[in-house]
């Protein structure tokens, strides 16, 4: 074939290649995702008739009086994701890890000694819904005392909300931040 | 649980989901590159493109034609790009037309190399009409020359390899598409979203503002995963939530991306009529990648220890086990998916990620190059072993004479030439040098990293550097395009001069190709080509930020 004819044919057989693999599958998915459209849109959280979150994303830093996800690069405004990107050699990782000790220690000051890892460090997405359930659980003594509430009671919401790595290995033990502030929320009014 | 348990469990998960599925998957390939009838659909494709399905081409046809749709790939991609603003579900969002064609090439490509974030440079109906089937058709294309290079090896006075446009259909049709929609139809179960919302702003709980992404997000994942390709729907790629949120749909994502790698080992075997060699070939990848797997593991435990404890930039619901098995898979093969940031690993464990690109993207590579790219180090491999004992080389009853050797030869140095001479030239220009977020070792890591990326068309970054400006754009974009098709058009020419020979028969001094002293030079061969290239840049790099 000439130059000329593989070209023709490279453009028409990107045109009908674009049809099934770039219109008829994705359509064929959103078909399907009608089928399951909690879990196509997000799976949204819904308080009060009004969509508060997404159950998967992480939300931004707010008062003492609900419990904190993880740090986040972009403070989880979801308009853009990701990390740091600070190499563990970097002196800037260290400064902000120093600060955000700090500001952990002047807001729990009934808190244990150690910090958990995940409450110091940015997640990869910036988006990170989950906290471990030693952060969660660092944070009861302030929580329980913002909202003039039992500890043990706080405890056991936490301990409710805590899901286990499928298998005993697959990922981490974690605990949904915004599930649980629902339900902190619910053991308020109640 | 320790982390070498974890390691070792999930190291063994991975491998059972495979060891499962390589056998049927790879049996099902070779019937569908050997079967003499064509699909309804496959027709109408060849009636479109005005093609003969059974004219076959030769090497040069092939090359031609390959080189032909890149062309045309990156035209109609980088046009649909920079036309965006008048399509619908554009979103508002815009690229600059350096950025556009670098993502137009490295798509095409096969590398989604990204320098644009994915909320803000791509509408809906570019992710779908563009990016979702260049995931398609440049993972197509890889299986394609990877099976003519088969039929090469199996083929006996033959002056052709094959029809490239049947090959690219049925790859589409018969292999990607079916198990992407299972792949995306499971996910989507798993949470990952599909649908064609704007971004819109809630009100949480607490009283702040968030915004939430929507997108066909689910359909553009399984195929980015099964089709090595690696670009996210969002910048943050797989780490996002949207795109892989839970341990089943990230364990789901890592199958993905290795099942098509580890089963062309077993079409390989049927292919050439002898399973053994098929056999070699996947303990060789596999070799690799589990020893790349544990030592990230190994390296982010052990950092763990210190002061950050080694959580930034990875997910809690992924931790360091599964962060790791993710960035060795996705380095092994050419994905570029990322589910934690690889630039705030460890110093080693970030090496081991650049290393697994070093190494030429065989651990077990791409879908087809990985194949294609183990098969030219057998080939040098076997050259090596016939002058160790001074004897003809030979593979399969091939001789390897100088066209062979210098295809492959050839083949080998084009991404250490790209990947020494971009990063060399990057370290000396200011424009490159400010792009770096963090300095010293770490910084020359970064920018190493970006090259080596580019050249294996894997895609991963060391996200830190700022990578969307005209010259790293540009740079990139170069050694994005010469990494992926040089080293195709000399794969097609080794196949060629391989089908015009015939058969020798084996004989007593035959030296056998299934052995495990010849699995053992083949590994050899591999890191001694890669360690003589690169030591001393990594010593520089990695190594040095290790010991500092």
């Amino acid at each position: 074939m000439t130059t000329t004819r593989q070209l023709g044919a490279a453009l028409k057989a990107l045109l009908v290649l674009t049809v099934l693999c770039g219109v008829l599958y994705p359509a064929a998915i959103l078909a399907v995702g009608l089928v399951v459209p909690d879990r196509a849109n997000g799976q949204p959280v819904v308080v009060g008739g009004r969509e508060v979150g997404s159950a998967l994303l992480g939300q931004p830093p707010s008062g003492p009086e609900w419990f904190q996800g993880r740090p986040s690069a972009s403070d989880s405004s979801g308009d853009v994701s990701g990390g740091s990107n600070y190499g563990p050699s970097n002196p800037d990782l260290a400064a902000d890890v120093a600060e955000r000790e700090k500001a952990l220690r002047a807001a729990n000051p009934d808190a244990p000694q150690q910090i958990p890892a995940d409450a110091l460090t940015t997640s990869a997405s910036g988006l990170d819904p989950d906290v471990s359930p030693e952060y969660a659980r660092w944070q009861v003594a302030r929580v329980a005392a913002a909202r003039g509430l039992e500890q043990t009671r706080v405890l056991r919401l936490v301990d409710q909300h805590v899901r286990e790595a499928p298998l005993g290995f697959l990922g981490q033990d974690r605990v949904n931040v915004l599930e649980l502030n629902v339900a902190l929320a619910g053991l308020t009014r109640g | 649980m320790t982390i070498a348990l974890q390691t070792a469990a999930a190291v063994l998960l991975v491998g059972a989901v495979l060891a499962a599925v390589h056998v049927p998957l790879g049996t099902w390939m070779h019937r569908v590159f050997t079967d003499d009838s064509d699909w309804r659909v496959e027709r109408a494709v060849y009636r479109v493109v005005g093609v003969d399905p059974r004219t076959e081409q030769r090497w040069t046809g092939y090359a031609g034609s390959v080189l032909a749709f890149a062309v045309a790939s990156v035209a109609l991609l980088f046009v649909l790009i920079t036309v965006q603003g008048w399509l619908p579900w554009n979103l508002g969002r815009t690229m600059d037309w350096d950025t556009a064609l670098n993502t137009a090439v490295s798509f095409t490509t096969n590398t989604n190399w990204q320098s644009y974030a994915g909320e803000a440079g791509t509408g809906h109906t570019v992710q779908m009409l563009g990016l979702t089937t260049q995931n398609f058709v440049s993972a197509a294309t890889g299986l394609a020359v990877a099976v003519a290079l088969l039929r090469g090896l199996a083929r006996a006075h033959a002056d052709r390899l094959g029809n490239f446009w049947v090959d690219l259909t049925r790859s589409t049709v018969r292999v990607l598409l079916p198990l992407a929609a299972v792949g995306a139809v499971l996910l989507l179960l798993g949470g990952v979203i599909q649908n064609l919302a704007a971004p819109h702003t809630i009100e949480t709980l607490t009283g702040t503002q968030q915004v939430i992404q929507g997108g066909p997000v689910a359909s553009q994942e399984a195929i980015k995963e099964l089709g090595t390709n690696g670009g996210g729907f969002f910048n943050a790629n797989s780490a996002h939530p949207f795109e892989n949120p839970g341990p089943w749909t990230n364990l789901l994502e890592i199958v993905l991306i290795l099942v098509i790698p580890f089963s062309l080992p077993y079409t390989y075997g049927l292919m050439v009529r002898d399973r053994r060699q098929g056999a070699v070939a996947a303990g060789v990848m596999g070799f690799l990648l589990v020893g790349s797997i544990a030592l990230a593991a190994w390296a982010e435990a052990h950092a763990a220890a210190g002061p950050f404890g080694s959580m930034e930039g990875k997910e809690q619901r992924f931790g360091i086990v599964w962060s790791s098995v993710f960035a060795g898979a996705t380095t092994g093969t050419s994905t570029g998916a990322v589910n934690s940031m690889h630039d705030s690993y460890s110093a080693l464990g970030g090496g081991v990620p650049l290393v697994n690109m070093l190494l030429g993207e065989l651990s077990p590579g791409g879908v087809g190059t990985g194949l294609y790219s183990y098969l030219v180090v057998v080939v040098l491999a076997v050259f090596i072993a016939g002058l160790m004992v001074g004897r003809t080389p030979e593979l399969l009853g091939k001789t390897i004479g100088r066209t062979e050797i210098t295809s492959a030869a050839l083949v080998t140095l084009t991404m250490p030439a790209l990947v020494l001479l971009g990063t060399g030239l990057s370290v000396v220009l200011p424009v490159s040098l400010d792009a770096r977020l963090n300095d010293g070792p770490h910084g020359l890591s970064e920018l190493m990293y970006a090259v080596a990326s580019a050249s294996n068309n894997n895609g991963s970054a060391f996200a830190g550097l700022s990578a969307d400006q005209p010259y790293l754009n540009l740079l990139l974009a170069a050694c994005m395009f010469v990494g992926r098709f040089v080293p195709i058009i000399l794969v097609l020419r080794l196949a060629g001069s391989l089908a015009a020979q015939g058969k020798r028969p084996v004989t007593a001094g035959t030296m056998p190709t299934h052995t495990p002293l010849f699995t053992t030079l083949v590994v050899g061969t591999v890191l001694i080509v890669a360690g003589l290239t690169f030591f001393p840049s990594l010593a520089l790099g990695p190594i040095a930020e290790a010991l500092s």
